[in-house]
Formats: structure tokens, sequence, C-alpha cells
């Protein structure tokens, strides 16, 4: 399947984070379309165009638009969830740094459908550069007239906030995000009611994930038939995929959603010299990890969740034979336990049970009754935790057990470091395959 | 050397911080940026720039606490003039950050979460930056170092500490802490244009596709 460069289509023309880079592109056309039709049919375009939540989770975003309850007399929110934090996921940031407008765009056209005024892109603090060249965007917009009162003639109005996170992994969960954007901790909310109901300051509010904004305006201009030629019934159009790990030339690849990681592995010039994969993870650690032999499944939401996996963020993690499946596995818990924000007792203990479990193993002092404990441990964060972060932190022990229980039997006489010398891992010269 | 670093909230610090709580419709959600702000201004975060924050929003000094101790961000001593990231979650660390990490820490003399022995810079293990594809990743008062050996991350803490120019590899010429957190609590600088953010990774795809894109 081919490479289909939309988003990223532009970004080797240095003045692309321009006004006038994005717009030598066509950039705002889209935007002045849009304010000619109504805001229903915006909605109902993407709806049907398919476009599912590029954030991880895949829901409709034209569904997720359409709760937004209308002519209710309440201020409507739109909140860009900019807080990519996720290990692995590497295309936001991205995105945001090379073509922040196409974001810009899709942020105005997002708040004219749903009806919003006020629109916030919430970026996690610890990227300066991706804030500044957003933050850039959003000043030019707003000079050539399309940010602001009556853009483009329209009656329509618009003020869009650029605010920076502080370091916090839990403020990606939608409603902590919520929280934190009205100054307080970033912890879940109960769910319901939903933010299209009650979200920022009690009112109705759309959270969309960057990726899914910066389509909007490709679909906007070219339309739903266009959109749809590419990816399947089920995921219909392309994704922004950023491969990382031991392959040969890691980066941003964006294909058609359906595309295997074979194909990306093969455009991404294949895995380093004398190597092979071992596993590798579609979108994100949160999702539970593959072998070589789903090398060849669709990169889709349906064919990953056949698989016992998620597509998650889409941006795959390939590690290949030099590294201990339980070290990748203990170094991800520690990252959960860190960002658990202590809010439910089953994700703030478990993360922090089930990490010193896991360091154990990988010192090689687990025994076989710890891999039971840590299967149960799992269990019992999965499904009971206040929100997704415990859930996501009870996946890659079993995930890693599905395929290498082998590993972690090992390590109950030897250390993970003995096991695979962590030097091999490393992608550097001195680093020995 | 010794490295000067100012700490007071001035009349103009908190004229930052009016100006970013009339940014939103409930003025409590500038707290964040407004402790960027305050970080901007004094390195930490410290008990005047809580209770700054407090007067202009109206809310407890403590309800400013709790939101601070919340977020990693935020520091409760002097950060020195340059904080150090080096990413150790699973791709970055074992790709060969640990052994980043390891030499920087040595080089520094400074433990995670902890300052320098001269002060001048803070060291932190952190967790994914979102910068899995340039692995193994370094941060320099959180503008990308990409792609580091343990050498070459060496080397950059050796120029800053030489006062020599360093640039970002995605980003601009290199600051200070004080400098990065006043972009972040203002939400923008003056900065957009200067440095290149896209690297030949963020390009891999697209010179593919124009290349042989026959497969």
């Amino acid at each position: 399947m081919k490479l289909t460069p939309v988003i990223t289509e532009f970004w080797d023309d240095p003045s692309l984070y321009t006004l006038d880079g994005y717009r030598s592109h066509g950039g705002y056309q889209a935007l002045a379309k849009a304010l000619k039709d109504t805001p229903d049919n915006i909605i109902a375009t993407v709806k049907d165009s398919g476009l599912r939540g590029r954030g991880g989770a895949g829901f409709p975003t034209g569904l997720k638009w359409s709760f937004v309850p209308q002519n209710d007399g309440k201020p409507h929110y739109l909140v860009v969830n900019a807080d990519e934090s996720e290990p692995g996921a590497c295309k936001d940031i991205p995105i945001m740094m090379a073509n922040p407008h196409a974001l810009v765009e899709g942020v105005i056209i997002t708040s004219f459908a749903i009806r919003a005024n006020h629109a916030f892109i919430y970026i996690r603090g610890e990227v300066p550069e991706a804030i500044r060249k957003v933050a850039y965007a959003v000043k030019q917009a707003r000079e050539a007239g399309l940010i602001g009162t009556n853009i483009l003639g329209s009656g329509f109005d618009l003020e869009v906030t650029v605010h920076a996170g502080a370091g916090a992994y839990i403020c990606g969960e939608e409603t902590a995000l919520l929280d934190s954007l009205e100054g307080y901790r970033g912890q879940p909310r109960l769910k319901p009611p939903f933010p299209a109901v009650a979200g920022l300051y009690a009112s109705p509010t759309v959270i969309n994930n960057v990726e899914t904004i910066a389509n909007i305006p490709y679909i906007v201009d070219r339309g739903v038939d266009w959109f749809r030629q590419f990816g399947t019934e089920k995921s219909p159009g392309f994704k922004v995929f950023a491969v990382s790990g031991h392959v040969k030339r890691p980066g941003i690849y964006e294909a058609p959603l359906g595309i295997t990681m074979r194909e990306l592995l093969d455009y991404a010039g294949g895995m380093r010299d004398g190597s092979e994969v071992k596993f590798w993870i579609p979108g994100g650690s949160s999702v539970p990890m593959l072998t070589p032999e789903h090398l060849d499944l669709p990169l889709t939401y349906e064919a990953m969740a056949e698989a016992g996996t998620m597509l998650g963020t889409g941006t795959p993690m390939v590690f290949d034979q030099t590294v201990s499946v339980v070290k990748a596995v203990t170094r991800w818990l520690e990252f959960y336990k860190h960002e658990s924000c202590g809010k439910c007792t089953p994700c703030r203990e478990g993360t922090y049970w089930i990490t010193g479990v896991l360091e154990k193993f990988e010192h090689g002092h687990g025994t076989e009754t710890e891999m039971d404990t840590l299967t149960t441990l799992c269990g019992q964060i999965a499904g009971r935790s206040f929100c997704a972060l415990g859930d996501a932190a009870a996946t890659p022990y079993p995930g890693a057990m599905k395929y290498f229980s082998d590993e972690f039997k090992a390590a109950t006489h030897t250390s993970a470091d003995e096991q695979f010398d962590p030097v091999k891992s490393y992608v550097f010269s001195g680093a020995r395959v | 050397m010794t490295i000067e670093i100012s700490r007071g909230i001035t009349e103009a610090t908190r004229n930052e911080m009016r100006e970013l709580a009339a940014r939103y419709p409930n003025p409590r959600s500038a707290l964040l940026p407004m402790l960027h702000v305050v970080q901007s201004a004094q390195d930490e975060v410290t008990t005047e720039g809580i209770a700054a924050c407090a007067e202009i929003l109206e809310i407890t000094q403590a309800e400013v606490t709790a939101v601070a101790t919340f977020y990693t961000m935020y520091k409760f001593s002097p950060v020195g003039k340059h904080h150090i990231g080096v990413c150790i979650n699973t791709m970055c660390g074992l790709l060969g950050g640990d052994a980043v990490y390891e030499k920087v820490a040595e080089r520094l003399g400074a433990t995670h979460n902890g300052p320098s022995a001269d002060g001048n810079f803070w060291l932190e293990r952190i967790e994914c930056q979102a910068a899995c594809t340039h692995a193994p990743v370094m941060t320099v008062d959180w503008e990308f170092m990409d792609d580091v050996t343990p050498e070459s991350a060496v080397g950059v803490i050796d120029a800053l500490a030489a006062g020599e120019e360093v640039w970002s590899t995605r980003g601009p010429k290199i600051r200070d802490f004080q400098a990065t957190e006043h972009t972040l609590g203002m939400a923008s600088d003056e900065l957009a244009t200067e440095g290149n953010s896209v690297d030949a990774k963020m390009l891999a795809g697209l010179m593919v596709a124009k290349g042989s894109n026959n497969s």
C-alpha cells in the first residue's frame, strides 16, 4: 500500500508553519467553504466521513460532535487535547511543529460546527517548540481576521487560547484535562455527565485530539468520497504513523489505515543491520504488544482489536531481539506508577505494587508464585479504576505474558541485564548487535 | 562560573499574571500558566509566588499549593540556569538513554530531580517527551536535543557551562530555564521564526513518497 502524505504533504516547505506558506498550499480554503455552509452540515460531513478519534480510543468524531446539545443557551467550548505523553506516541507534537495551521484551521471549523465561540488548545508544558509554533499560527490567523469577530464576514466569532500544561500524563485523560484547564489538580471526573453535556465550566464541550482536528480541513475541503477512498469501511482515512525503535529510518510515515506493519517497516528501511523484530506495539504503551506473526495484519481499529490489542495512537514502537521484555514492561509500569494521579485506590496502590514486583523480576529475584500475583494484581485494576490510566497500567504485563512468559520465568533466577546485555539495544556507536 | 539569577516577583510579573487571568472565562484557569510565570521570575515556585497567585485569583494559598505540588514541572528549590532532562522511558532508556543519563549525572554531580554540584543545572529523569522517533532524547530547558549519545550529551553540558551558543536540534537557540518558563506561562514568545522544527525524521515518509513510492 502506498504512503499518502496529506497532513504531512508539504512538510518539506520550510515556510509551511507561516500563514503565507500554509495558504500557498491551499490552506484556509476549507474554512471559507465551511463558513458558507451550516454547522449541521459540517457535522453531517464529518459523521459521513467516518473519521475516528486519533487520540487512541477511535471514537467516531462526528458522533461526538452531535452529542453537544444545540440551542441550549449555554456557551459551548472546543478543547484540543495536545497533551501527547503516552510512551511511544510522537505524532501530535510533530504535527504542531510542522503544520500548526492545519490544527488552527481545524479548530476554527470545528468550533463553528459545534457552535463554540471559545476554543482552547491544551499543549503539554514540556514542549515549548510546539507551543510557540501553534501560538504563532494563532497570532497570524488572528491578524488575518481568521480568528476574532465576524470571521470572513460570516458573523461567526471565535477566540482561541493556547494553554501550557505543567507535566502530568493524566491530563491527557479528557476530564482530567478539563480540571487542569480550570486550574485544579488534573484528576479525572466521574462520567456521566459526559463533557458534551457538562464539560469545561460545566458547559457543553468537545475534546478532540490534535491529529483528529488536523484532519478536518482536508475532509471539508476535499469531501467524504475523497476521504473514504483511503482506509476501510470501519477505519476510513489516513493516519500519521510514527515509527520508532530498532528500524533503519525511524520517523513519520503517513499512510492509509489498513497498511500493514510489514509495509511500514519496509518504508522505514527495515530493521537495523543484523536485527529482527522481537515485539512491537501498534499504538502506545497502553495497548498490548504483538510479535512478528502479526506483521501482516492491517493497521485498522478493527483488525488490531481482533488481534487482542488496539490501534491506539498509531505510533508503532518496534523492538529487536536485544531487548528484554521484562525490562521494557517494568519501565512502562514505573511510568504508570509515576503518573497515577492518586485519586482512586486500585490505580494508586496497584501501580505501586505491580511495579515493586516487576522490579524484583528485572533484578532476577522474582518467583513463579509472583507471576500469578502480577496476573491477579492486573486483574484487580483492569475495569476497576476510575479512569483508563489504571486499565492501561494493567495491560503491559498480561500482554507480555501472552508471548514471553519464558522470560519472566528466567527472571526468577537471572536478571534482565544478564539475559540481555543492555548495551546491545543502544542505537549509537559502541553498541554491538 | 557563577550565574546570576533574578528572584523577585515584580509589578511587571504581577501584571503578566493579571493578563493571564483575563484570558479565561474563569480566571482560575490561568493558575498553571501563572505558576510558570512565577518560575520565570523566581527560578522556582516560592511562597511569595504562591501568595501572588492566590491574591490575584482570590483563592487561598493552600489551594494554589495543592495545585503546584501536583505537577512535576514546578520545582520548590532553585533550578539554576538550565534544566536538563534525559528521557528514561522504555524507548529512549533502552535505546541508550540509560547510558546518557548515567554520564550526564556524573558530569553534573547531580541525582534525579536535583541540582548539580555547582547549582547551575538541574537534572531530571524525564518520562516520554513525545519524540520516540528521535530516541534517545535529552532536553535543555525543555527544548529538544534529539538523538543524543553519552558523549554528545556531555558535550552539550560542557558548552552550556562554558557559556557557548547551543541550539536545539528542533527549535531555537537555548536561552535558560527561566526564559522557557516565561514562554510556557505566556504561551508565546518571539522565537517561532528562529529555529527549524522540522528535521529529516519528520520528513522520512514524505521523502519515500516523493521518491519511489510504488509498493
